[in-house]
């Protein structure tokens, strides 16, 4: 089924009235998605504004949503102040998978969120992240469908719009993907590489993976470990990756909360060692994201022809 | 958001935790004032800039002594005479860079004698996804050097967000740093009162160092730096009130007010990117082509027109700019919209440096078309790296 999500997912929408929950919710159902409610407190049993989404049932609450609709993933589009909440009443309503689009939360409230979670059933993807996408099957977050195409590439990365260019790169040397999960970018997170790596290793369509890190933190390098002590198990598939921020200044924040050098620590050429380490080939430019993975796949095929 | 020394101070002072007496100075006569309600015979006088290594920096004018930013004074005449020669002076160290940073206010305290210097701070962990509290009896110190050379001296203390913070954090910490008597009390309310001081105003670090004990066995911070969560300061109108601009980039202030994300770098290439790690990689990018990008920036989510222009202003302030390449990957954002944006914005610029965009996602060839019929000298790239090809080979031609 590839990861996270496939054709019969069912999704609702938390923040659904809001502008950007209303433009993403008419988007995710476009591309296919099975949009099952939305939430907005108060607006229960209204319909929505918008003509598009009509007919998508609306909720006071994220319990009541999931008891009526059997919904099994939801969306947080819900503003930065309240989106703590809305995630821990998804968690409280028993979602196994919830993903927070939500950008700017407080970081001591994720502290609490991701207390929350451990211990419970569900699975958070984010917060301040595009989503996570699977072609022509599911598509929760803000991903452009428009640039995905159907095939056995997994991709998973802490930027959003680095994403996109691993999923059009892909796309355009015609090996398209299984699944694009956007982990974002924040210091405190829901799901973390080790744990979306994990997946695709066990999904059986998935046959290679793209993974793209930033500087800052030690996320890569944990991954990188996680990947080797796998492959000692047997268990590897060809990798290619990248790491942003090879040029930015030490002490210097770029952009989100999660992007600075400090303390020697979270440097991109250590990144690329970690992963070199774990035998991920390392994209020499992030324009080259899938020309790397295409020699990586045709030399494992050279190596597979000689074998025989 | 980073505040003064005396600022952090005073909120440790509103939480009760102990710290030498002291009163901010704007002016001499305030320095001079301080000393009245302060206990003698010694006094500190301190500059507060945002970066530390005050104490071994250097002011810059000759007027202002060979002293460094921290000193010692044994009278108000003394005081008054400091605050003379370092009000309005500039103060490089270890942290400012060569520039250095102007002195515009004091920190005077009373003088205390100090027995041990220690370090404690707080931060988010993001291994643990925590509040974890670091210690180490090496205080005064580079703690960075602490725990590259001598890692076994610092220990940590992460606290459970469901429990709270517990006696026992408290305890471990006065055990480590070697604490005795009713000075291993003292500590376990010290911790708990910073926890609940981290907690209560979003800080994403606390670092007290040094952390001493007196001569007469009390426990007190010395220094305190703190850094607030951006994301939080809407619910802390009290510290946004704190903000001290002039001790920021004006650049990054004002890219600031329209919501983008910009810092400046030492390049020539002016970038403009949507989205942190893309705009990262656009960097590295034009690295890779031999050239070296002018800065960081970020227009986040929606590139308006009235962004792009905000974004080309703060681009084009930097003198040493020679060239803009602009990498818009849309996504579902309509590359009609964006190329109308530039179109408009580098017309009302005036824009005469060579103008490279990248745009990917919805209605592409419309948003080239409306670039190419612009009559305006804008060079349209078709991916990543064919942008940075061609700003980087405009950029030495016209160099």
């Amino acid at each position: 089924m590839a990861i996270l999500v496939d054709k019969s997912t069912k999704v609702i929408c938390q923040g659904i009235t809001g502008s950007q929950g209303t433009f993403h919710t008419k988007q995710a159902k476009a591309y296919g998605t099975k949009i099952v409610g939305g939430v907005t407190p108060g607006k229960g049993g209204s319909t929505h504004p918008d003509p598009e989404l009509a007919d998508v049932p609306m909720f006071d609450t994220v319990a009541e949503a999931r008891e009526a609709t059997g919904a099994d993933a939801t969306s947080i589009y819900v503003p930065p102040p309240f989106a703590a909440d809305a995630i821990l009443e998804a968690i409280d309503a028993g979602f196994p998978f919830i993903v927070a689009i939500t950008e700017g939360i407080p970081v001591l409230d994720m502290v609490k969120v991701k207390r929350a979670l451990q211990g419970s059933g569900s699975r958070l993807l984010g917060p301040n992240c595009p989503g996570v996408l699977t072609p022509n099957q599911c598509k929760i977050g803000i991903m452009p469908g428009n640039i995905f195409k159907a095939g056995r590439v997994g991709i998973v990365s802490r930027s959003g719009t680095l994403t996109y260019e691993a999923v059009k790169q892909t796309s355009d040397a015609g090996l398209g993907q299984s699944t694009a999960v956007g982990i974002g970018g924040d210091p405190v997170k829901g799901l973390e590489f080790i744990e979306v790596l994990e997946m695709f290793l066990a999904d059986p369509e998935t046959d290679s993976i793209i993974m793209i890190g930033e500087i800052g933190g030690s996320a890569e390098e944990d991954a990188a470990e996680f990947i080797k002590s796998e492959a000692k198990k047997g268990r590897s598939k060809p990798m290619a990756g990248f790491i942003a921020g090879a040029t930015a200044p030490p002490g210097r924040r770029m952009g989100h909360a999660g992007a600075i050098i400090s303390g020697g620590k979270g440097k991109a050429e250590d990144k690329f060692e970690a992963m070199r380490s774990a035998g991920i080939a390392i994209a020499p430019s992030p324009a080259a994201l899938g020309t790397t993975l295409m020699d990586v796949l045709k030399s494992q095929t050279r190596h597979a022809k000689l074998a025989e | 958001m980073n505040i003064h020394e005396h600022q952090a101070k005073e909120l440790l002072h509103q939480f009760g935790i102990p710290t030498p007496k002291g009163f901010a100075a704007f002016s001499v006569r305030e320095a001079g004032e301080a000393t009245q309600q302060l206990s003698g015979p010694i006094y500190v006088v301190k500059a507060q800039i945002h970066a530390g290594g005050r104490g071994k920096g250097k002011f810059k004018e000759a007027s202002a002594g060979e002293k460094g930013g921290v000193r010692l004074a044994k009278s108000r005449a003394e005081v008054q005479t400091f605050a003379e020669q370092m009000l309005g002076a500039t103060l490089v160290t270890v942290q400012t860079g060569p520039d250095g940073k102007a002195v515009n206010r004091l920190y005077v305290t009373e003088g205390v004698e100090i027995e041990r210097e220690l370090y404690l701070s707080a931060l988010i962990d993001r291994t643990t996804s925590r509040v974890a509290f670091v210690a180490s009896a090496e205080g005064g110190m580079d703690i960075e050097k602490v725990a590259h050379e001598t890692p076994e001296k610092i220990i940590s203390v992460t606290i459970d967000p469901a429990s709270g913070y517990m006696p026992f954090h408290g305890r471990r910490i006065a055990f480590a740093l070697g604490l005795k008597g009713k000075q291993v009390g003292q500590c376990v309310k010290l911790v708990g009162d910073l926890y609940n001081l981290v907690l209560a105003k979003d800080m994403s670090m606390l670092e007290i160092n040094p952390l001493i004990t007196t001569k007469d066995g009390q426990l007190s911070c010395l220094d305190a730096k703190m850094s607030f969560d951006s994301n939080a300061l809407y619910r802390h109108p009290d510290i946004v009130e704190m903000r001290d601009l002039s001790e920021e980039d004006p650049a990054e202030v004002e890219a600031s007010k329209y919501d983008l994300s910009y810092v400046k770098l030492d390049g020539t290439i002016g970038c403009m990117v949507n989205g942190a790690g893309l705009a990262m990689a656009t960097m590295d990018i034009i690295k890779l082509y031999g050239a070296e990008p002018a800065n960081f920036l970020d227009v986040g989510g929606g590139a308006t027109k009235e962004k792009v222009q905000a974004a080309f202003k703060i681009i084009l302030s930097d003198p040493a700019v020679k060239g803009i390449l602009v990498n818009i990957f849309g996504g579902i954002m309509r590359c009609d919209i964006i190329a109308e944006g530039v179109v408009a914005a580098a017309r009302e610029m005036g824009i005469t440096v060579p103008l490279v965009v990248r745009l990917e996602g919805t209605n592409v060839e419309l948003g080239k078309k409306i670039m190419a019929e612009s009559g305006l000298k804008i060079v349209p790239a078709d991916d990543l790296d064919d942008a940075a090809r061609k700003i980087t080979a405009a950029v030495k031609e016209a160099g």
